[in-house]
């Protein structure tokens, strides 16, 4: 197992994640020896994990059971600890088209954060290519080396300690992008514009307020970036549902008190909308809205270096 | 620069169509006698009787306005998803089911594509969704693709400008032949019947062949206005050249029919030989995910290809419409063995920033498609997954009296 290179079988050391139903997951280190408690009882590493392939169901103690999921970047957004806020999939999925992000490209971002997106794009750019991804805060720089040393994924990228706004990347005139998701963007963006290629290289800020994105688009323009763009995108996701919806009572359209066959004295028939079910209800398939939804992340801001 | 004059709102501009002295022959004798377009354009600033009484805004927009239309600047790009994605929905949106690019986006990463992989694709979208399929796995790993009728259709693959390793591991199969396979009834004696053939197209080399014989199926299915973007696979150019050849045929006949017999068999032997293998990949069942985004409904593609892909795998479908997908899901449910499914769509929006002047450009809700997520887990045959999720969850509580269970599982 890798982040970055599927295995079929779940090895000691392996991270793996435990589903157990609509959105309740979470990331597991697995090791011989260890157990693991969950509402369904206790998962025994060494009997119930190693040597078992991904994505089969595994019966916990108390009887109920799990399903053991390859990890994948995507999976790991959603079940990663929480250092700072992150990006989500929906965001890192654009980024990643609009950097023209491939297998070989050369990647700088700032700040590295809880590493959200940098599983991301080093799962793009693997084989061949490499993350320098630059962190402010001396723990959270640790604390990503230590999981992309975990993931199996610490040859593709690099972490420095410093501050991008005041040394930069790192490296000059070599990346195909760069991604800043920092407080002042405008100021890294003349270390933004060295670390990347000669001509062609492409640039993204993501910013939650507007006034940061004005700022940051005045600096692009004075660093000579061109094809700046700035844009939001949302996730809207539909739950599917059988929806059952009454027919109305409009009554009878003569008042009729001789029998036609229906037994007018039985009170359970006289106008209640619930007595015929089956004849009273409309039963249809629906992808109904969620109740509540992300308005806003952030807004990103594209730009090509020419 | 000089002190620039405006003013202040336009309570007193009239816009009767005279504000500007020069007319069209002035333009066109400036542009003939040589004149650059940067002057064009000073020029009919000089010339505006409203131009000076504009605020600063309205000026800068006026100034953006005639230079886009006067200073004609042509920059060269390298193709990228990115770059065609967006052309394709800008212009032919009809050729790619009106998948937006943004929802492309969701479909890669969703489908957690990346070197190393065999992804399958089934995909009717003039060959953007392989190329962008194909772009994230930069040449490692391999892609079958599945397709309707006589053959793919890689119009737009071909925009990409892949180099030729790129396509040594990308295979074909027919979806006709999957329910064969599925039953291990498969046999690659009969070949699905391809478009017109033609001795001459063969000896063309760099894949041109293909490529026409490939474009020459996409005029036969749709029925669309060829529009500028195909020419970068040459069109029509076959059926002209299989006349010539008829006619040529008829000169030296018994020669060049055994020849051409022999070729035709070479042919044959060589696409079995393809189908065989591709059928041996797919055979494996061990797929790493499965990409959909055809004109045909998802429901009898995802049940039937999900059987190719290994356990643990993610899975993305696009559909135009939301419907289909609901569909989709609820079979999906019965058929077990996929969790956390998801249907989705994502609203993008543009946006203006200039100083003061910031604000949303244009609304694209609406018209980006769906898309229906998943992963494989491994298949107990006979049972569902009841316990997931979805299964349980009941629906929102209205009326005591009418309360109902969701019957999905």
């Amino acid at each position: 197992m890798s982040f970055v290179e599927y295995g079929d079988m779940i090895k000691d050391g392996d991270t793996a994640i435990v589903f157990l139903g609509h959105e309740s997951m979470f990331p597991v280190k697995v090791q011989h020896g260890t157990v693991t408690q969950t509402k369904y009882g206790v998962i025994r590493h060494s009997t119930d994990l190693i040597g078992k392939k991904y994505g089969s169901k595994v019966t916990c103690s108390k009887g109920g059971w799990v399903f053991i999921l390859h990890p994948t970047p995507e999976l790991w957004t959603m079940n990663l600890p929480h250092r700072t806020q992150i990006l989500y999939s929906t965001d890192i999925s654009i980024i990643t088209m609009m950097l023209e992000l491939k297998p070989g490209s050369i990647v700088c971002e700032s700040g590295t954060g809880s590493g959200s997106l940098s599983h991301a794009l080093i799962r793009t750019v693997a084989p061949s290519g490499h993350l320098y991804t630059v962190e402010f805060h001396q723990q959270r720089a640790e604390k990503a080396r230590e999981e992309f040393r975990e993931h199996g994924v610490e040859h593709l990228v690099t972490v420095t300690n410093q501050d991008v706004c005041k040394n930069g990347f790192g490296v000059s005139n070599v990346a195909d992008a760069v991604f800043l998701d920092i407080p002042s963007p405008w100021e890294a963006i003349g270390h933004a514009k060295s670390a990347l290629k000669a001509e062609g290289g492409r640039i993204c800020s993501f910013s939650p307020c507007i006034e940061q994105v004005q700022r940051t688009c005045l600096a692009m323009e004075e660093y000579g970036f061109t094809e700046i763009n700035t844009l939001e995108i949302l996730l809207r996701v539909y739950n599917v549902r059988t929806i059952s919806l009454q027919i109305p009572d409009l009554g009878k359209a003569a008042e009729d008190n001789s029998s036609t066959g229906f037994d007018s004295s039985n009170p359970s028939h006289q106008g209640s909308p619930c007595a015929n079910l089956q004849q009273g209800t409309v039963q249809f398939k629906s992808g109904v809205p969620l109740r509540e939804v992300v308005g806003h992340t952030g807004y990103l801001t594209f730009a090509t270096k020419s | 620069s000089e002190t620039k004059e405006a003013g202040t709102d336009n309570r007193n501009i009239v816009d009767d169509g005279k504000s500007q002295k020069l007319t069209h022959d002035d333009i066109k004798a400036l542009k003939d006698k040589g004149i650059k377009g940067q002057e064009i354009v000073q020029q009919l600033i000089e010339n505006s009787t409203t131009f000076r009484d504009k605020t600063e805004f309205a000026q800068d927009k006026y100034i953006k306005k005639k230079k886009k239309k006067y200073e004609a600047v042509i920059t060269i790009v390298k193709p990228s998803t990115r770059i065609l994605s967006t052309m394709y929905y800008a212009r032919e949106p009809g050729k790619i089911n009106h998948l937006r690019y943004d929802t492309l986006a969701q479909m890669l990463t969703l489908g957690n594509i990346h070197a190393g992989t065999k992804m399958i694709v089934m995909e009717t979208c003039a060959g953007l969704v392989l190329g962008a399929v194909m772009e994230r796995m930069g040449g490692y790993g391999s892609i079958i693709q599945m397709y309707p009728g006589g053959g793919p259709v890689r119009a737009a693959t071909s925009c990409f400008g892949f180099p030729k390793p790129f396509f040594d591991n990308l295979h074909e199969f027919p979806l006709s032949k999957v329910q064969s396979l599925l039953c291990g009834t498969f046999s690659a004696e009969t070949l699905p019947a391809e478009p017109e053939e033609s001795a001459v197209l063969e000896e063309e080399s760099n894949g041109l062949a293909e490529e026409r014989q490939l474009s020459l199926q996409e005029t036969e299915e749709e029925p669309a206005p060829e529009a500028p973007m195909e020419t970068c696979a040459s069109q029509g150019q076959g059926t002209m050249d299989t006349h010539a050849e008829d006619g040529e045929l008829k000169e030296n006949k018994e020669k060049e029919n055994k020849e051409n017999v022999r070729e035709k068999q070479m042919k044959q032997w060589e696409r079995r030989k393809k189908l065989k293998a591709a059928a041996a990949l797919l055979g494996e069942r061990n797929a790493d995910g499965l990409i959909v985004a055809s004109k045909f409904h998802p429901t009898p593609l995802l049940l039937s290809l999900l059987e190719f892909v290994a356990p643990s795998r993610p899975f993305v479908v696009y559909c135009q419409y939301k419907e289909p997908l609901l569909e989709c899901y609820t079979k999906l449910r019965e058929r077990g063995g996929v969790i956390n499914l998801k249907l989705s769509e994502t609203w993008l929006r543009n946006y203006q920033v200039l100083p003061d002047r910031s604000h949303p450009k244009l609304t694209m809700s609406g018209g980006g498609g769906y898309l229906l997520s998943g992963i494989t887990v491994v298949l107990e045959r006979g049972t569902a997954d009841c316990r997931s999720s979805e299964a349980l969850k009941v629906e929102e509580p209205s009326s005591k009296r009418c309360k109902l269970q969701d019957p999905l599982c």
